[in-house]
């Protein structure tokens, strides 16, 4: 029964919360560029970038909303079904929860209607403002959630008291090592994601050499953006893989399918676990590359599996400390085998632009396909961080499977997975209806009035 | 004062804000199906509160923020033990939120006609469950030890906690009307202020019986005595002048003492609460207090820090963002904005 509770707490958390952040990346990145983009119009008053602006504006707008009411049940969830660990880190965990809502979303949300609606209504400086002030808005409130994020990785600033995590220095939390590399990470991730959304659809345009001009011009700064954003997540996401070996070195040990300690330590080229027999079942390796990735030198010893399991029952008792390996060794490849990627198509993309070779190249009708690398990324590289972490909800000091609602049972909790699944399932076919409907739409006109000229009560 | 009771006003201002603020989004979303003669006008019913919504709903996602903060007990129990209550406020806002953004990006009768619809429904779970939420708040609920929730969804739902109810959605939906008074353009707008006349009498008629039962339900007169003084009196006074200032057609008198009527109602609530969060209907020792549920010290003075510089920095911004958007909307086709 308990065990029924936890599970579909769990599956209830990973369901909302990998599905919220399909659309954040893209808000956080997309706002970024249509700043850019109407500063450019507001600088040069040229046409075609207030068409753009209002063009990638209007898809915007569609998943900034999903992004809103998805964002809702996080927050919420935390005390609804893990009220054990509200309890155990509230006066922590809470505070960059509130203080993201107050300097961060009050600020989205509040010039995301100035400008929407006004377009015509207040200066253009000031509606410039507004939009900046979304991005900018997006990208602290990705800040603070990180703060509290990196908490649960890698707990900073607090003494336990009464069995409790109490805040003792509001300065470590904010300066963890962990806030930085992850909050770059997954801004930048953002940035990239935007970056691809638009370059994809840019480039399905151009293949049918429509709307040109405006095509054109979106690619090339989609190219640029992306290509300069993607290589920073490489290059801190490596820092990021260094943080890890330090602080969470079971994470990384999983990740690379690492049963044993080994100086120099092999990558894994494709491994094959049986988790329960802690034995490969298939194995190719390249020797002590994992340490140059580790210490950027080919040698240095990184711990296997097995040593920091037997290390984790002499510090915490007996228990299983570790996560599953095979989700943690897939999602770290499809993460970092799409960032290459990435980074590959956006070199190609910003050769072709500096060529002026877009529209001859062939190969351009493959380029809307690019808009999935992100999604891949995004999601799996948040299945690593959270997944990696297990048992552990807050490292080291509180499982997961200790920090659920004791009341809630699992007839409410049956009927919330299928509620948010059904009603999520549903949006986002409606979300990618309208996607693909205004990303058709070249003139920005939306449709007016219908002919219904009745009441809901004629 | 200490930090506790700093933290108790500041989400009681917070949720004060949230009411005030959604409390008219949800009464015009309540309102759009029955209000509006055709598309024209329900577009320009969205409108009014097109610019605003999102925003305001910020309010209620910083109130849950600051009660995770400063009082991890009290959102600890009080989501876990309302679960099924925010289950359904969660659904009702996720499909409110979209349909202000999908309903007119396509031109057809029933797509719109649906999301609308759900604009309704979204607006009006809500309006209920707070009011019923809130009731339990002073009514008390099973808390057991270690501040854990023993009952199920229906110890929510009784007599008195269904006229709490009743009163935020009548007090919302006359909230709505009023507001829609003042945004809209004349002939629509006298329309409306008809309607708010109809609303206000059922509005004024549960809030009255709503006060009668508390004296039953609660320990009002344990809390703030036999004279409740000027807070809750307050409430009802200032909701008969709405009535005065909707009959001779005064909106923006009307919306102010309308919002004065939500401040003091929901201000008694927190005053019969104070200095207790949520009441155990179980016994006394395991109520939830602002002292027994409260973060440390550290934490709640770092963020009394953090609010006083952010609220009033807030509030400037959303106030500027009213005055911008401050005329009167008309169904000029060119102007209204789809």
């Amino acid at each position: 029964m308990n065990e029924i509770v936890i599970t579909l707490s769990r599956w209830q958390f990973a369901l909302t919360t990998v599905y919220h952040f399909f659309f954040v990346p893209l808000t956080i990145g997309l706002a970024l560029i249509v700043a850019i983009m109407q500063t450019i119009y507001f600088k040069t008053g040229d046409q075609i970038y207030k068409q753009m602006t209002k063009y990638w504006g209007k898809l915007f707008l569609i998943n900034f909303a999903m992004g809103v009411v998805t964002g809702i049940v996080m927050e919420f969830q935390f005390g609804m079904n893990w009220s054990e660990y509200s309890r155990f880190v509230g006066d922590i965990f809470g505070a960059p929860l509130a203080i993201e809502a107050l300097l961060a979303f009050f600020l989205e949300s509040t010039f995301i209607g100035v400008w929407v609606f006004g377009w015509d209504k207040i200066s253009k400086r000031l509606h410039l403002i507004s939009i900046w002030l979304v991005a900018i808005g997006s990208t602290l409130s990705a800040f603070w959630i990180l703060v509290a994020n990196s908490f649960m990785q890698s707990p900073m600033g607090f003494v336990l008291e009464n069995g409790r995590m109490v805040m003792n220095d509001f300065g470590a939390l904010v300066s963890n090592p962990n806030v930085w590399v992850q909050f770059t990470h997954t801004v930048l991730g953002g940035y990239t994601t935007g970056a691809m959304f638009i370059l994809g659809i840019s480039a399905y345009f151009l293949f049918r050499k429509e709307q040109v001009d405006l095509f054109q011009k979106s690619f090339q700064i989609a190219t640029i953006i992306g290509l300069i954003s993607v290589f920073l997540v490489i290059l801190v996401g490596h820092s990021q893989g260094q943080h890890m070996v330090k602080t969470q070195p079971m994470k990384m040990a999983a990740a690379e399918a690492l049963w044993e300690s080994e100086n120099p330590a092999s990558f894994s080229i494709i491994s094959i676990v049986d988790q329960k027999n802690q034995k490969d079942v298939f194995s190719i390796r390249i020797p002590a590359v994992l340490s140059l990735l580790s210490y950027n030198r080919f040698e240095g010893e990184v711990r296997g599996i097995k040593d920091i399991q037997s290390e984790y029952e002499q510090i915490y008792g007996p228990g299983n400390y570790i996560p599953p390996i095979t989700i943690n060794y897939w999602s770290f490849r499809v993460m970092v085998g799409s960032g290459f990627l990435m980074f590959f198509l956006t070199s190609l993309g910003l050769y072709l632009v500096m060529k002026k070779k877009v529209l001859s190249f062939k190969l351009i009708k493959y380029f809307p396909f690019v808009i999935v690398l992100p999604y891949l990324a995004n999601t799996c590289g948040w299945i690593l961080t959270e997944v990696g972490r297990q048992p552990w909800v807050v490292f080291g000091y509180l499982q997961t499977s200790e920090a659920i609602s004791p009341n809630v049972t699992v007839g409410m909790l049956w009927l919330s997975v299928i509620g948010f699944t059904v009603i999520y399932g549903a949006l986002m076919a409606v979300d990618v209806y309208l996607l693909s409907k205004y990303a058709k739409k070249i003139t920005v006109d939306e449709p007016k009035r219908t002919e219904d000229e009745k009441s809901y009560w004629e | 004062m200490n930090y506790e009771t700093i933290w108790f006003l500041l989400i009681a201002v917070l949720f004060i804000g949230y009411f005030i603020l959604e409390g008219f989004d949800f009464g015009v979303g309540i309102l759009l199906p029955f209000v509006a003669k055709n598309d024209t006008e329900r577009r320009m019913v969205i409108n009014s509160i097109g610019p605003h919504w999102d925003g305001n709903e910020v309010w209620l996602i910083t109130a849950g923020g600051a009660m995770f903060a400063a009082f991890p007990n009290w959102y600890a129990t009080l989501f876990s033990g309302f679960y099924i209550a925010f289950f359904l406020i969660l659904i009702a806002l996720i499909l409110r939120g979209v349909a202000f953004e999908f309903r007119s990006k396509v031109a057809d009768i029933k797509w719109r006609k649906f999301w609308d619809w759900s604009i309704f429904f979204g607006s009006i779970i809500p309006a209920i469950l707070w009011g019923v939420a809130f009731t339990n708040f002073i009514r008390g609920v099973p808390i057991g030890e270690n501040f854990v929730y023993l009952g199920t969804f229906w110890d929510l739902i009784n007599i008195y906690s269904i006229i709490g109810g009743l009163v935020t959605l009548t007090g919302f939906t006359v909230h709505g009307a009023i507001f829609l008074s003042m945004k809209l353009e004349k002939p629509f707008a006298s329309r409306i202020n008809n309607l708010a006349m109809k609303l206000w009498f059922p509005s004024i008629f549960v809030l009255l019986l709503f006060v009668v039962e508390t004296y039953f339900f609660t320990d009002i007169i344990d809390q703030l005595g036999v004279n409740p003084g000027i807070v809750p009196i307050g409430a009802v006074l200032s909701l008969f002048v709405v009535g005065w200032f909707i009959k001779i057609n005064r909106n923006g008198w009307a919306f102010f003492m309308n919002c004065l009527t939500i401040i003091f109602s929901a201000s008694t609530i927190f005053l019969i609460l104070y200095p207790r969060v949520l009441v155990s209907s179980i016994d006394p020792i395991y109520n939830l207090t602002i002292m027994n549920s409260a973060s440390g010290e550290y934490t709640l003075r770092i963020m009394t820090i953090i609010a006083l510089i952010f609220v009033p920095i807030v509030i400037a911004y959303q106030a500027w963002t009213y005055w911008v958007f401050r005329k009167r909307i008309t169904s000029d086709p060119e102007s209204l904005h789809y």
